[in-house]
């Protein structure tokens, strides 16, 4: 039995969009978070990087931002800039119930 | 030549594959069926013919329905999709919509499941290709204004355009009074008149309304279609800059608005202000933001990037996109978030009549 689970072969999986929320520095690592393991860590980096960056750039125009919310039809991504890092909140939307409030 | 529809079925479980052959043979439209069970092969199938539907299953390896659906409604936006799946989960069926497919289906179990998702598909494959009268919904103002004038009838019409809203009197095939916003009478009838979008509903006739137009309904419908044609003839004519300054400046007259910027893409450094002084680095980081934020919404199959919302300690701002036009709108830092979202939608209502 255990042979035959060696070789089965693996269930395609689907990768949810997660609740919870991460806290990156000002180089863009990730220091803590509540995201499941499951979710890729480049993808948790990644949305780190682009908010961080949106912050630093709007700064730079002239327009210091102490939050940023990025709305769309499934995911609510929700940054608040900490001392040149940030605190990252990300809430799934389904059409029964609005993204939560973090 | 065959005329007959062609259906793209994409799962990775062949039995399934030969399963829904043999249940979308019975459509009575009979389509010709292709099948394929991976992700890259269903976008070579779609490279090399044209297909009017694909079906497609979420749950594969390598590259998952998400993946497949995000580059095929790019990439064929006329093609209707539809999602066939086991996995149910309110998440899954948001992002699915989210993306713009056309249907969401989980895998049919009983015969009366496959009856009716196979009168779905029939219908999703006849629409657009029928010819014919359309609804109400393909009628001008215009047009319906005169239905109510000629048929000599008496009603109030209600026209909504976003947050905006107006009324039409008529009275025994007369128009007698309109209003918009502060606008009253013939003003108001060619305000709503110049609206491009929008909802209407008939309401019960106001008999003991006073009389504020004294014009033929003819005679209004004509001056209003001069008045647009004018205005079409001025935005062709030239000086762009002018004709998109004013409503600009339109746009700055809402409650709590503190500047606007609109920014056409594609075009470099074309962007029009209006309550800033050097909008150069505002436009930058508005248009560098959008980019970033759809590159990123594509990575996470979360949708089309709706708006952003970004909270200063002096003053707020908004970023979204209406048609090919991108907008920045600075907000009134005392305005909370749920009442920008609001404005928003009344500015880009305003924009777009």
């Amino acid at each position: 039995m255990g042979l035959l689970t060696l070789f089965a072969k693996p269930a395609p999986t689907l990768l949810r969009l997660p609740t919870g929320s991460f806290t990156v520095d000002r180089q863009g690592c990730v220091l803590v978070g509540t995201l499941p393991s499951i979710f890729p860590a480049q993808l948790v980096r990644d949305i780190g990087q682009q908010v961080l960056t949106a912050f630093r750039e709007a700064e730079s125009a002239q327009l210091p931002l102490a939050e940023l919310i990025i709305n769309y039809p499934s995911l609510k991504i929700t940054a608040r800039e900490l001392r040149g890092g940030a605190i990252v909140f990300l809430s799934p939307r389904t059409p029964y119930g609005p993204a939560s409030q973090p | 030549m065959d005329t007959r529809h062609h259906i793209l079925l994409l799962d990775d479980d062949p039995d399934l594959l030969d399963m829904y052959r043999e249940i979308l043979a019975q459509l009575p439209s009979r389509p010709e069926i292709r099948t394929a069970s991976s992700g890259s092969r269903a976008m070579a199938l779609l490279e090399s013919e044209p297909f009017r539907l694909l079906i497609c299953d979420l749950k594969m390896p390598k590259m998952d329905g998400l993946q497949v659906l995000s580059i095929v409604r790019r990439k064929y936006p006329q093609l209707r999709t539809v999602v066939l799946t086991s996995v149910m989960d309110e998440q899954f069926r948001s992002r699915v919509y989210a993306l713009g497919v056309d249907m969401f289906w989980q895998k049919p179990g009983s015969e009366p499941e496959i009856k009716m998702f196979l009168e779905c598909l029939e219908s999703l494959l006849g629409r657009e290709a029928d010819s014919g009268f359309r609804g109400l919904q393909s009628k001008s103002l215009m047009d319906i204004i005169q239905l109510e004038c000629i048929s000599q009838s008496s009603s109030v019409l209600r026209i909504t355009n976003g947050p905006l809203t107006a009324k039409i009197w008529i009275q025994n095939g007369d128009v007698i009074d309109s209003e918009a916003g502060d606008l009253r009478g013939e003003s108001a009838f060619q305000k709503i008149l110049s609206w491009k979008t929008g909802n209407f509903e008939t309401l019960p006739a106001e008999p003991s309304r006073p009389r504020a137009i004294s014009k033929s309904y003819n005679a209004l419908l004509l001056e209003s279609a001069q008045a647009l044609d004018e205005s079409l003839d001025v935005a062709t004519a030239g000086s762009q800059a002018k004709s998109a300054a004013l409503p600009l400046a339109q746009l700055s007259q809402v409650e709590g608005v503190e500047f606007v910027l609109a920014i056409k893409p594609g075009q470099p450094s074309h962007h029009e202000a209006c309550g800033l002084e050097n909008p150069q680095p505002m436009a930058d980081w508005a248009q560098q933001s959008l980019q970033r934020f759809d590159a990123l919404g594509d990575r996470l199959h979360a949708g089309a990037l709706e708006q952003i919302e970004g909270l200063g300690p002096q003053r707020h701002v908004a970023l979204t996109r209406h048609g090919d036009t991108e907008f920045c709108v600075g907000w009134k830092h005392s305005l909370g978030v749920d009442q920008i979202r609001e404005l928003m939608k009344k500015v880009i209502a305003l924009w777009a009549s």
